[in-house]
């Protein structure tokens, strides 16, 4: 039972005058995907039969070490964006949605951390 | 979580029928959502058989009909009867549209008839859009200004004008907003293309002195950007608008004012 206004409940907490980066973020970061996942769908089917020290030569390229870091990174920003949006429009229980994000970001923070270490460490081996 | 079936106390039950007088030839059956809140039932579909020979050609035409001949405890708003006051927004054939301006001819089969998805019914085809015109006042639908006013009208350029075309035509029937998904899982705090379309036409228009303001109240997550360009308020127009376009156009300024 609520005494408030229907305008008092409609104005809610107001505006967060926030929203515009995040939504310019995901478009951005979709653009860059696109030449980038070419180009690593591509050099997948190229390589895919090949052997480790093979793999290991073309990463040791700084082009193509560069362009998979940029990869990793852009790819779990982009899905972290995305999801959240996700979360946001279909979570409503807040201490739910806050735990969902958070486990979310970790899990991109994680992934990303650990695809570019992997790309680095064969890269700089030897 | 969003909810994606109806409680228990929603279901549809099959309702009564109501049969046409003997004698009519050109019968078009008509199923109609019926909910009484007093009765303490779950909702029903009553069927209406309509003599077609004895009715005017819009969904309007026969619910009046209806009303009067068959069924008076039949509750549905109307008034101007010609498309312009929006009250008689209503779910017809799958489609949010005005029941005034929708030819019979135009559905195959059975005619049916809910009232807007997604809203608290208060009565049969009458929903409860209090909250929705409580968003609509809080976007503020009137001209602001700082300047002294002028002893005469507020001068607009033809140009500056036509930049209002496809948006005061808006009547505010809610056909757009409760045909959203988006509005259906957000509507305590995203606004819905109806009033985002409202929005826009007060940003877009010379006149007002505001248009800062206006954005910043927009600029958030769910106020505005719940939008995921799904485009059904286009789509389900009944006056042939485009809400999707002017809630693009609200995004492209938040842009270009950060750059």
């Amino acid at each position: 039972m609520s005494f408030r206004t229907p305008l008092g409940r409609a104005r809610g907490l107001g505006s967060a005058r926030l929203g515009t980066g995040h939504w310019l973020a995901q478009r951005i970061t979709a653009v860059a995907l696109i030449p980038l996942s070419l180009w690593f769908v591509m050099s997948v089917m190229i390589y895919m039969r090949a052997d480790y020290a093979t793999v290991s030569i073309w990463l040791h390229s700084p082009v193509v070490s560069v362009l998979l870091v940029l990869l990793l990174a852009t790819l779990y920003y982009h899905a972290f964006l995305g999801l959240q949006v996700v979360i946001e429009d279909y979570v409503h229980d807040e201490w739910l949605k806050v735990s969902t994000l958070m486990l979310i970001k970790f899990m991109c923070v994680l992934l990303a951390a650990a695809g570019i270490f992997a790309t680095l460490r064969v890269a700089f081996g030897g | 979580m969003a909810e994606f079936t109806l409680p228990k106390n929603s279901r549809i039950q099959q309702g009564k029928t109501w049969k046409a007088a003997a004698g009519a030839r050109n019968i078009r059956r008509f199923k109609v959502y019926r909910y009484d809140p007093d009765s303490g039932q779950n909702p029903r579909m009553d069927v209406y058989e309509v003599d077609m020979d004895k009715c005017g050609p819009m969904v309007l035409d026969a619910l009046l009909k209806i009303k009067n001949e068959m069924d008076a405890t039949l509750t549905l708003r109307r008034s101007c009867r010609e498309g312009v006051c929006g009250s008689c927004a209503m779910n017809i054939d799958g489609t949010n549209t005005l029941a005034c301006t929708h030819d019979i001819k135009d559905i195959k089969g059975d005619v049916k008839i809910y009232p807007l998805p997604h809203m608290p019914v208060i009565k049969d085809l009458v929903a409860d859009l209090t909250h929705f015109f409580a968003q609509y006042a809080s976007i503020k639908p009137w001209i602001r200004t700082q300047s002294p006013p002028p002893d005469r009208e507020r001068l607009q350029s033809k140009d500056e004008r036509a930049k209002l075309d496809g948006l005061y035509e808006c009547i505010l029937c809610a056909c757009c907003s409760t045909a959203c998904p988006s509005y259906w899982w957000n509507p305590d705090r995203y606004l819905g293309p109806a009033l985002l379309l409202q929005a826009y036409r007060w940003i877009a228009d010379s006149r007002d002195e505001t248009t800062g303001e206006r954005l910043d109240e927009l600029q958030d997550p769910f106020k505005l950007y719940r939008c995921h360009t799904i485009m059904n308020c286009t789509r389900t127009c009944p006056k042939g608008l485009n809400p999707a376009k002017s809630i693009a156009q609200i995004k492209q300024l938040l842009v270009e004012r950060e750059h």
